[in-house]
């Protein structure tokens, strides 16, 4: 029945093409230098926000490379604060991003990076790593991550594509939702049989922003980097998917190729995060949402819009795991979903519902 | 083993914690006295669970706590055990099966028929069913002090039959932590700790029973400033710890997570912090430090010359 309620609210998206073009290229330009502006705010934040109080004015001359600072107060700031703002803003982004694809490409506004078993497969691959004791050889952990994310997309890209109405994208979201349960079951039992590494598993489970310095960063940034162009020049692609199967086709898509495309590079961009930063819930789901209803702008601007926001918005996420309970810190899955739930309510007032 | 790195292990420390303070303490109030010329059964002991009453001396004793196992052998009653869970895995003769301790199976325990469980985590129907089966059992939850440790031994020796020897063990015990607190003395004041779980910087308050135990050297817990985080298991950040520059760095995590004061210098930004560079750094056994039995004696030993070592430096 629940599934049934969901996919009855799959909408088409109105495409504004009524407005002159130059004023949806005005409000492009303005939203993106928005976007841009939240984003170095939202660094700015979390430069100066952290368990240890460092003086702004001292942050604000090491950024331009005058020296008050002692030299531990300039480690910390390089070493441990940077990079983690660093890490939030591209698992922000990369949730952020695909979430909007996957929506776009399922026309259902609730896909996210966790709806198709991708985020489940990720877990699965990890949780096998750390169980099986491998997670310090270089590179497995993500890459464990990622055949696991692809995994479980093809899982259900497989089930789906077996029924007779072939790979609709109704039939593709049922078979994600089995999917992920049963990857979501099996790693259950996987880490209950190793109760050894549980909390190793825990912490993974309920995300966790990198104690690794900028190694994460790295590890993550490149896959990010791909996927987040991919998905940025397949904008048009994501509107006319956005349609519905008979339109694309009709504008001459091929519809199967390009959604495989954008489901495989949103895939990417979520195991890249799942793999350095655990499962973060709400990201994927709520950011899209909140910039579409914000700014009524079509796919095409959400998902570079989606990127700039997503990034802002689990910068700021995790200042708070960082400060409200300073020197402690809370689990950054918490966060997002106790701001993310009440601020996506207040958008979807505001904006009078979803579109 | 290192039952205590699960997230459901800190949680149930957690939890049992609050129950533990009044369970322990009661066990003195144990229904007559000490002297020989009394026959040791039956007796009724006043646990966690309730009052229990042994009317022979059990000899098919199901430990399902390693800590518990550890003392039942400590006081010579490891005779009588005859299964042990999955993580009692010392002394090296206790009975290690596959038990859980942590999700206890009721038809797996009585199949080995016993006639005592001991167990320190109930999480749930633990002794409802076990009353069904009318199987005695012993709750010894997670100790909060030592003197919670002390009780418990004492326990375990009425409701096995070693009541002399508990005491002898009990009494030992006290005069080597009294020997190690004097000859620490007050070295230890002004040197700070921080005592970590797992590299993802959990640590514990003073709240604690290690932080609690800890404290009677004299050192002050870094952990403390984040008691409003969690109570009793703060995760900490990472420049706190950074900046607070602790005298000494405990790792608890040597097995689980690989630490080590070689892994500690090559995180960001801690290469410099007076523990890593003069050899503050004090490796732990991970089941040693997250069981509250007789083997706590060599942790406080262990940290006790460190925090000497460190005095004389």
């Amino acid at each position: 029945m629940k599934h049934a309620s969901r996919l009855d609210a799959v909408r088409v998206v109105p495409v504004h093409t009524r407005q002159p073009p130059s004023r949806a290229r005005r409000r492009a330009v303005r939203w993106t230098v928005v976007g841009f502006a939240v984003l170095f705010v939202s660094v700015l934040i979390g430069l100066f926000a952290g368990a240890v109080r460092i003086p702004p004015t001292g942050i604000l001359g090491w950024m331009v490379g005058a020296g008050t600072l002692t030299e531990q107060q300039r480690a910390i700031l390089a070493q441990l604060r940077l990079p983690r703002v660093v890490l939030a803003g591209l698992v922000g982004a990369a949730l952020s991003v695909s979430g909007c694809a996957y929506q776009a490409a399922f026309r259902n506004p609730l896909a996210d990076p966790y709806l198709l078993g991708s985020a489940a497969g990720a877990g699965l691959g990890a949780t096998l790593v750390i169980v099986l004791g491998v997670a310090d050889v270089p590179f497995a952990l993500p890459a464990a991550a990622f055949l696991g994310a692809l995994g479980g997309v093809g899982l259900a890209y497989l089930m789906a594509s077996t029924r007779a109405a072939g790979r609709t994208s109704t039939s593709l979201l049922l078979a994600g939702v089995a999917v992920a349960s049963f990857l979501t079951a099996f790693q259950t039992y996987v880490q209950q049989r190793d109760t050894d590494d549980l909390r190793e598993v825990y912490a993974f489970i309920l995300g966790r922003l990198g104690t690794g310095g900028w190694h994460e960063v790295l590890l993550a940034l490149p896959w990010v980097v791909l996927a987040s162009a991919v998905l940025l020049a397949s904008r048009r692609l994501l509107e006319v998917l956005s349609l519905g199967d008979l339109e694309a086709a009709s504008l001459g898509a091929h519809v199967s190729r390009d959604r495989a495309i954008v489901v495989i590079a949103a895939s990417l961009a979520t195991a890249a995060a799942v793999a350095v930063a655990g499962l973060i819930g709400f990201v994927g789901l709520i950011v899209p949402h909140a910039v579409r209803m914000a700014t009524g702008a079509s796919h095409r601007l959400v998902v570079g819009l989606s990127l700039l926001f997503g990034a802002s918005f689990l910068i700021l996420c995790d200042v708070l795991a960082r400060t409200v309970v300073a020197p402690g810190e809370l689990p950054i899955g918490v966060i997002t979903a106790m701001i993310g739930a009440p601020f996506f309510a207040f958008v979807l007032r505001r904006s009078g519902g979803a579109r | 083993m290192h039952w205590i790195r699960s997230l459901g292990g800190l949680l149930f420390l957690a939890i049992s914690l609050v129950g533990s303070g009044c369970a322990a303490a009661s066990s003195s109030a144990v229904g007559g006295d000490l002297s020989s010329a009394v026959p040791a059964f039956p007796v009724t002991l006043h646990a966690a669970n309730g009052s229990v009453t042994l009317a022979s001396m059990p000899s098919k004793i199901v430990s399902i706590s390693p800590s518990a196992t550890e003392m039942l052998f400590a006081i010579g009653a490891g005779d009588q055990v005859v299964a042990a869970d999955s993580y009692s895995d010392y002394p090296a003769d206790a009975p290690t099966t596959d038990l859980s301790a942590y999700e206890p199976n009721v038809e797996a325990i009585a199949a080995y028929e016993p006639d005592l469980v001991v167990y320190s985590n109930d999480p749930g129907d633990l002794q409802t069913s076990l009353d069904k089966l009318h199987i005695r059992a012993l709750e010894q939850p997670a100790a909060a002090t030592i003197d919670d440790v002390y009780a418990q031994m004492q326990q375990l020796g009425q409701a096995t039959g070693h009541v002399t020897e508990a005491q002898a063990q009990v009494s030992d015990l006290q005069a080597q932590v009294a020997q190690v607190t004097a000859s620490v003395g007050d070295a230890g004041a002004g040197m700070t700790y921080y005592y970590e779980l797992d590299d993802t910087y959990y640590s514990v308050t003073s709240d604690t029973f290690i932080g609690n135990l800890l404290g009677q050297l004299g050192l002050t817990n870094i952990a403390d400033k984040a008691k409003e985080a969690s109570s009793g298991y703060p995760q900490l950040s990472a420049e706190y710890i950074v900046v607070a520059d602790p005298t000494l760095i405990l790792l608890a995590d040597t097995k689980c997570c690989g630490q080590s004061a070689t892994s500690l210098a090559k995180r960001p930004g801690w290469a410099d912090l007076q523990a890593v560079a003069d050899g503050g750094v004090v490796e732990l056994d991970d089941d040693i430090a997250s069981r509250w039995g007789p083997r706590i004696l060599q942790l406080l030993q262990q940290v006790g010359a460190a925090v000497q070592e460190r005095a004389a430096a």
